[in-house]
Order: C-alpha cells, then sequence, then structure tokens
C-alpha cells in the first residue's frame, strides 16, 4: 500500500512538473494534411522542447467543427470555411482567420487496365456525377466504372465536388475512411478510379505508389492535358486540381499556435513541406493572412 | 446498531445503487435519443424520413433525410449475417454438447470464446485486405467491399453469443427425452434431430435474435468493409451504408444543434427500438424455453 501511494505521489510530480513547462497545442482537422502537420510539427517540437503539439485527424469538417466547439485550438482545412461555418462562429462571437501555409494538388488515379492516360475535367464530372457509366465511352476498357470517393467530413470531398462537378456526387460512390484506402482500393480494382492528394502518390523513399495510373487533366476538350507529375505545372498554376491549405484558428493566431505558424512559413517549414511531397502556398490563393 | 448489521446493510444499499444505475445509464440514453431525435422531426417531416431513400444532408442543393436505403442496406448484412452464422453455430453448439468427447470440447469451447474478444476494428481489417479480393476472385467482381463481405464478417462475430446461448439450450434438454429416443431404437443423428433440437427451439430461437441484436449494432467493422455507397443496394453484391455507419461517420462534422445533428440522433433512436425489439422478442422467448426446460 505504502509503495501504491509513493507511485501516486510520484505521478503528481510528474504531472505538475510536466504543466508547469510545456504548453500543449492542440491541432486537429483534415486527412490531407495530416502527415504534413505531424512533420512539421516533429521539425518545430525539436527545436523548441517547452511546447508539445498534439494533432489528429478525421476530416477538415471534423477539425472545424471542434474548433467551433472549442475542442482544439488550430483546425486544419484543406477547404474554405463554407457560408453556415461562418455563420455559425459569428452566432458564438468568434472570428475565424485562415492561413495558407502550404498548397496540395489533387491527383486522379485509376487503375493501369482501364487504359486511359488523361480526361477533361467536363467527363470526370460526369463519371462522378454517373453520367458515364461504363469506361468504354471515354476509348477505355469495356467495364462499369467503380467510383471511390471519401466521406462528406473529409475537405477533399467537398473541393472535389465543388470544382469538379458542381452537383452531388452520384449515390454508388462508395465512401472510403482515408486516402491511403483509396490508393489501396484503386490498385485492387480493375475498373477503379479515385482521387489523392499529391502528397500521397509517393512513398517514404519518393518512388511513385505502384500500380496505379495518374491521369493527366485537361480544363477544355482542346486544350493540352497537364499532369500533376510535372511539378513545374502545379508552381505555376497550370494544373487545375491545386488547392490552398488551411490552418484555422479563433482570431488572429496567438501564443504557440502563432510561433508554430510562423515556423510553418518560415525557410525551414517551408522545406520540411516540399520534402513531405506538398507545394508551398501559390501566390493566387486569397485571403491570406501572412505573419 | 451492530457493526455487523451496518456492514451488512451498507453493502446491500450499495449494490442496489450499483444495479439501479445500469437501469438509469439505459433510460438516460434512451431519453436523449428520444429527446434529441423528436426535435429532429421539428423540420423533417416522418414521412419523409422514413418514406425516402435517400441520406444526403450535405448535398449540394437541398438536403435529403431518408432512411430507406440505410435500413435495408442493415437489414441485407444482417439476414446475410444470419444466414451463415446460424446453421453454423447451433451445428458447433450441438457438435460440442452432444458429439465432442471432453477434451475437444475443452479445447474448442475458449476458442469460441476468444473469438468474441477480437476487437471490431481487426475484424474490418481483415475484411478489407482478406475478404474483399477473395469475394471478387471468385464471384468475378472488379472489387470486393460490399454488403457479402459485411455478413461473412459480422457472421463471424455473431457465433460466440449464437453458439454459447444454443449449447446452453441444447444442454438444458432433459436426459430422459434423449434416454427415450434411445430406448425406441433412435441413433445420435435421429435423435438429436428429431428430439432433442425440437425440444429445445425457442432456446435456439432466443440464440438466434441475440446474435442478430450483436450483428445490428456492430458499426466499424461493416464501417470498414461494406462501401459505404448511398445508393440502394439491389443484392449482396453492391455496396451498403448502414444506420450505424452512417452516424459514426457523420458525428464528427455535424456542428451541433443543426437539422443534422438532430438527425443523427433520430436514426440512433430506430436502431435502438430495433435492437430493443430483438432484445425484448429474445428474452420473452428465453424466458419460455426455460419454463418448457424444467
Amino acid at each position: 500500500m505504502k509503495q501504491f501511494l509513493g507511485w501516486i505521489a510520484v505521478c503528481c510530480c510528474l504531472c505538475t512538473c510536466t504543466t508547469d513547462h510545456i504548453d500543449n497545442l492542440i491541432i486537429k482537422g483534415s486527412d490531407t494534411e495530416l502527415n504534413l502537420v505531424l512533420d512539421l510539427a516533429e521539425t518545430y517540437m525539436d527545436n523548441d522542447l517547452s511546447t508539445s503539439i498534439s494533432i489528429s485527424g478525421g476530416g477538415s469538417g471534423v477539425g472545424i467543427t471542434a474548433l467551433l466547439n472549442h475542442r482544439t485550438q488550430i483546425a486544419n482545412a484543406s477547404r474554405a470555411l463554407n457560408d453556415e461555418e461562418i455563420a455559425l462562429a459569428g452566432k458564438q462571437g468568434m472570428q475565424l482567420v485562415s492561413t495558407v501555409f502550404a498548397s496540395d494538388a489533387l491527383a486522379v488515379i485509376v487503375h493501369p487496365s482501364v487504359g486511359l492516360h488523361q480526361i477533361s475535367i467536363e467527363n470526370l464530372g460526369k463519371i462522378y456525377a454517373g453520367d458515364i457509366k461504363n469506361w468504354k465511352e471515354l476509348g477505355g476498357r469495356d467495364g462499369a466504372i467503380s467510383l471511390y470517393g471519401r466521406q462528406s467530413n473529409s475537405g477533399t470531398f467537398m473541393y472535389f465536388r465543388e470544382k469538379v462537378l458542381g452537383r452531388d456526387f452520384s449515390n454508388d460512390l462508395k465512401q472510403l475512411n482515408g486516402t491511403a484506402q483509396m490508393l489501396e482500393s484503386v490498385k485492387a480494382d480493375e475498373n477503379g478510379i479515385g482521387f489523392v492528394g499529391f502528397g500521397y502518390l509517393f512513398g517514404q523513399n519518393g518512388a511513385l505508389y505502384p500500380g496505379i495510373e495518374v491521369l493527366a487533366l485537361q480544363t477544355a476538350p482542346n486544350e493540352a492535358a497537364v499532369s500533376p507529375l510535372n511539378k513545374d505545372a502545379i508552381l505555376s498554376g497550370l494544373y487545375p486540381l491545386t488547392r490552398p491549405l488551411y490552418q484555422i484558428t479563433d482570431g488572429p493566431p496567438t501564443g504557440k499556435a502563432l510561433a508554430f505558424i510562423r515556423f510553418e512559413l518560415s525557410k525551414a517549414g517551408q522545406e520540411v513541406v516540399a520534402r513531405s511531397g506538398y507545394l508551398p502556398p501559390i501566390s493566387e490563393t486569397d485571403l491570406v493572412e501572412k505573419y | 446498531m451492530k457493526r455487523r448489521t451496518f456492514w451488512d446493510r451498507f453493502y446491500h444499499r450499495l449494490f442496489a445503487l450499483a444495479a439501479g444505475l445500469c437501469v438509469l445509464v439505459l433510460l438516460g440514453i434512451f431519453g436523449m435519443l428520444l429527446f434529441n431525435g423528436f426535435r429532429f422531426f421539428e423540420s423533417v417531416s416522418l414521412w419523409s424520413f422514413l418514406g425516402s431513400s435517400n441520406w444526403n444532408p450535405s448535398a449540394w442543393g437541398k438536403a435529403t433525410y431518408g432512411i430507406g436505403a440505410m435500413l435495408w442496406s442493415t437489414l441485407l448484412v444482417s439476414l446475410g449475417a444470419m444466414v451463415l452464422a446460424v446453421p453454423l453455430g447451433i451445428g458447433t453448439a450441438a457438435y460440442l454438447s452432444e458429439v465432442a468427447p471432453g477434451r475437444v470440447r475443452d479445447w474448442i469451447k475458449p476458442a469460441i470464446e476468444l473469438l468474441a474478444a477480437v476487437p471490431s476494428v481487426v475484424v474490418g481489417f481483415i475484411g478489407i485486405v482478406v475478404i474483399a479480393p477473395i469475394i471478387s476472385w471468385i464471384f468475378g467482381l472488379s472489387n470486393g467491399l460490399n454488403a457479402l463481405n459485411g455478413s461473412i464478417l459480422l457472421a463471424v462475430m455473431a457465433l460466440p453469443t449464437i453458439i454459447s446461448v444454443a449449447e446452453e439450450a441444447i444442454r438444458s434438454v432433459p436426459n430422459t427425452y434423449k434416454e427415450g429416443a434411445y430406448a425406441l431404437g433412435a441413433n445420435s443423428w435421429t435423435t438429436l434431430i428429431t428430439v432433442t433440437l425440437p425440444a429445445c427451439t425457442s432456446g435456439l430461437i432466443a440464440a438466434t435474435m441475440l446474435g442478430m441484436g450483436r450483428v445490428i449494432g456492430e458499426t466499424m467493422t461493416v464501417l470498414m468493409a461494406t462501401g459505404n455507397a448511398n445508393a440502394m443496394p439491389h443484392g449482396f453484391f453492391d455496396p451498403v451504408r448502414t444506420i450505424t455507419a452512417t452516424v459514426a461517420i457523420e458525428m464528427g462534422e455535424v456542428p451541433y444543434g443543426t437539422t443534422h445533428f438532430y438527425g443523427l440522433y433520430a436514426l440512433g433512436a430506430i436502431l435502438f427500438i430495433i435492437t430493443l425489439i430483438i432484445n425484448l422478442l429474445a428474452e420473452g422467448i428465453a424466458a419460455k424455453f426455460r419454463k418448457q426446460g424444467r
């Protein structure tokens, strides 16, 4: 018993010690940003031992909801805030501030045996809305298209719907839990099509994920197709599905959140962004507040 | 008061409190589901909730709140699981209680109980990496994320429940019944099929019901392995999205106090009512069989 009480005393001491010196920063949201922000936080914590950053995913919607419910300090979001969220924040007296710290290109992937190498945005939209149901309509193999997508709590889902469809997804869309499952599913499904963040196309060693075909995209039927594997095309804004990655805070970031976001935008931070397979903030992205 | 009586009463009350707490928690959950579920029907009519098949609260245009496709998905997956699990479960139970020698039984029974301890997320993972490729290979489909996959996994998860309840039921058949059959010259197979199993039918039904209750409420496994498409499934080879999966997927993103938020409570209430009915039926049938057994 004495020993037990001793352990409790030690634990209490440890707890108080840690709360004395270490600040916790909670970040929640986008699965697309998860790996990137993890890398950034690890590098940041190497230099700032007084901060402990905990990061979790769940989707952009999950992060923004958590921010609105005061359960996180920074929400990662791979899409802009929608009107409903801005209204809800206003009702609670919150002023949400979005900072763009990197960009991501959304790559459209198919199984190699589908037989397509490029596609127009318009046809892509028709595929995902369920108007085009067989690959042979686009000159591919004869097979019923098998649609893979993300769940509605995903910023990638919302971004894709807004930029590519402009209407609802087909009801036959298989809604997967995460990007990794999308890659695996398309690789295993000879009629599969899916979309993933550019950073997920490459493995640890920088090699392209095997067993999938990355489609080049045409903005209009007569224009040249642009592949997301061409990094210059993304950086110059030629690739159509390039999107800013946001971090959202309640009011301008302060304290540890400010220090972390400053680090992300610094040269060292952007090196991590590039190393993780993401891109720097692209100049056209509007509504960015710089810190 | 004597010290002894004081402690006696103290523990009496303490345990009564513990038992009461369970009931309170149950009532609390049910009350909360109903209260929040009812608020959903302030903005969506019961008819459009039950009568429409499309659930799309974050639609591009107008949000739709129909439970049809989900309800059918849930029932399809559960019924499929039952078709697979019930014969297998009852067969195993009959083997364990009537046929298996003691040593075999001592090995198999704990193994089956361990099966119940496998976390559902692990079962779901097996569904994605093992069952799905096998299904797509056998049936020549492009992928195996469909209702059949969910049914197979859920059948595995329901087996421990079904086997232990069914075994208990078969064991409770009085020996005199069997002895009667043997005396008439029946062999053990005929005795099992024509005497023992019919004598405990209600117990076997209770086992099925309890297994069904286990299956309908299962979330993680179906969320991972069934593809989660919103469309109304036309058979076991279509991807399905169950009620539980929908609640699990959407609860994280839903802002508090919105129609969508209350909608998820309404789904929870429907699910609770379904499992409640199944459990009550199982209890009722089991009670009947206990009386018969004596």
